[in-house]
């Protein structure tokens, strides 16, 4: 077994440490709106300059890591500190604690919901919703799109899987599979100009 | 138990296949959900919406509502496990090999290619939103579809919705160049809601 290489908190034993994880998390889950890329400066705040559980130039490497792979940011941040600090346990206990808040928080208002969906001014409050979360989502891909988007190969695979999905109507999965494809047949056409 | 299987599946499908957090499981879940129809489209904008207002991660959030809305709480554990088991083995496989991981140049490359299809399927959910909000009546990606490959096929006649128009140009001012907290702007767009939308 790989011993979790980060400094952990203290010479705890390791149910406390994961414990203590487990409370953190939670803080974390429960104050942060907005998804995975609002909760990365918590996470900097409470695990670093808190708790010190990870050094500043480690939590970097960590942010890169979890925004590159599938998956939640938020969880994969915290299964990814949580393993290293504390094992397999720290891990469970770290995103247990990150899935709680939403978990409770949305089994109410989804019950909620429905009692009063049919309120007229509910429903034109959704309306108007509806039409800022279009302008957040575009916020957000125009964000994404500024850090990725440098150079033709990036230009051309957005357009194509763009056109992909509204025109041709093909599934994401294969979408994401071709492009992660088209990544690799790109790096080695490249290495082999050159 | 067939729906909690389904469920099961389908959201570890969403969580292996989003690169980029919950904005790039929108379009993968819109997918899923018309293909089994859990939800109408207006539940799912509005899932987005409470995903978005609420705390906690929003790919978390969707799979909770979900799952709760098909299949009651043990629908939204079983959903919640399928989104998080792809990290869980992903990321433990990644913490162990971190330094192989890292420098590894096909692992970079995937990624190179991913990234940037993960924007153009975000488009598409701009998109959609956009049609359920600043367009009055549908217009239907496929429409969209058939005019840009110009198929001919159903004339593009839409109208301007222009109480959505007003709150998604303000929202976008206000986050944007004013760096309204997003929550702020999902709240003030509620409540324009409430006059503007017809």
């Amino acid at each position: 077994m790989g011993q979790p290489s980060l400094k952990g908190p203290g010479n705890d034993q390791p149910s406390r440490r994961a414990l203590s994880m487990f409370f953190t998390f939670f803080r974390i889950g429960a104050f942060t709106i907005g998804g995975g890329y609002a909760m990365l400066p918590l996470i900097e705040r409470e695990i670093v300059h808190r708790q010190g559980w990870v050094s500043e130039e480690e939590i970097v490497d960590v942010f890169t890591i979890v925004q590159s792979v599938p998956g939640t940011i938020g969880i994969n941040s915290a299964i990814f500190i949580g393993y290293r600090l504390a094992g397999f346990r720290g891990a469970v206990a770290a995103a247990l604690g990150m899935i709680l808040p939403s978990f409770i928080i949305i089994s109410v208002l989804a019950t909620l919901l429905v009692r009063f969906r049919d309120v007229p001014e509910v429903q034109r409050a959704f309306a108007g919703v509806r039409a800022g979360v279009t302008a957040l989502i575009f916020i957000a891909a125009l964000k994404l799109g500024k850090k990725v988007i440098q150079g033709i190969f990036p230009i051309v695979v957005a357009l194509a899987a763009f056109l992909a999905l509204v025109v041709f109507n093909l599934h994401a999965i294969a979408i994401i599979a071709s492009a992660g494809l088209a990544g690799v047949l790109h790096y080695y056409f490249l290495r082999k100009e050159l | 138990m067939a729906l909690h299987f389904d469920l099961l599946w389908t959201f570890f499908k969403i969580g292996l296949f989003s690169f980029g957090g919950g904005y790039a499981m929108i379009p993968l879940m819109k997918m899923e959900i018309e293909r089994h129809g859990w939800l109408s489209l207006q539940e799912f904008a509005d899932l987005v919406a409470v995903s978005q207002m609420t705390p906690g991660p929003i790919g978390i959030n969707a799979a909770t509502f979900i799952g709760i809305r098909t299949a009651g709480i043990s629908g939204a554990i079983v959903s919640t496990l399928g989104v998080v088991l792809p990290s869980f083995v992903i990321i433990i496989i990644i913490a162990r090999l971190l330094n192989a991981f890292r420098t590894n140049r096909i692992v970079d490359a995937v990624i190179k290619g991913v990234r940037p299809a993960t924007i153009g399927l975000i488009a598409t959910a701009v998109l959609f939103f956009a049609e359920l909000s600043i367009f009055r009546g549908h217009i239907g990606l496929e429409t969209i579809g058939t005019w840009i490959a110009g198929k001919g096929g159903p004339k593009l006649n839409f109208a301007l919705n222009p109480g959505g128009c007003i709150i998604f140009v303000l929202i976008l001012i206000l986050v944007r160049r004013f760096k309204l907290h997003p929550i702020l702007g999902v709240i003030l767009s509620g409540i324009l809601g409430i006059f503007l939308m017809g």
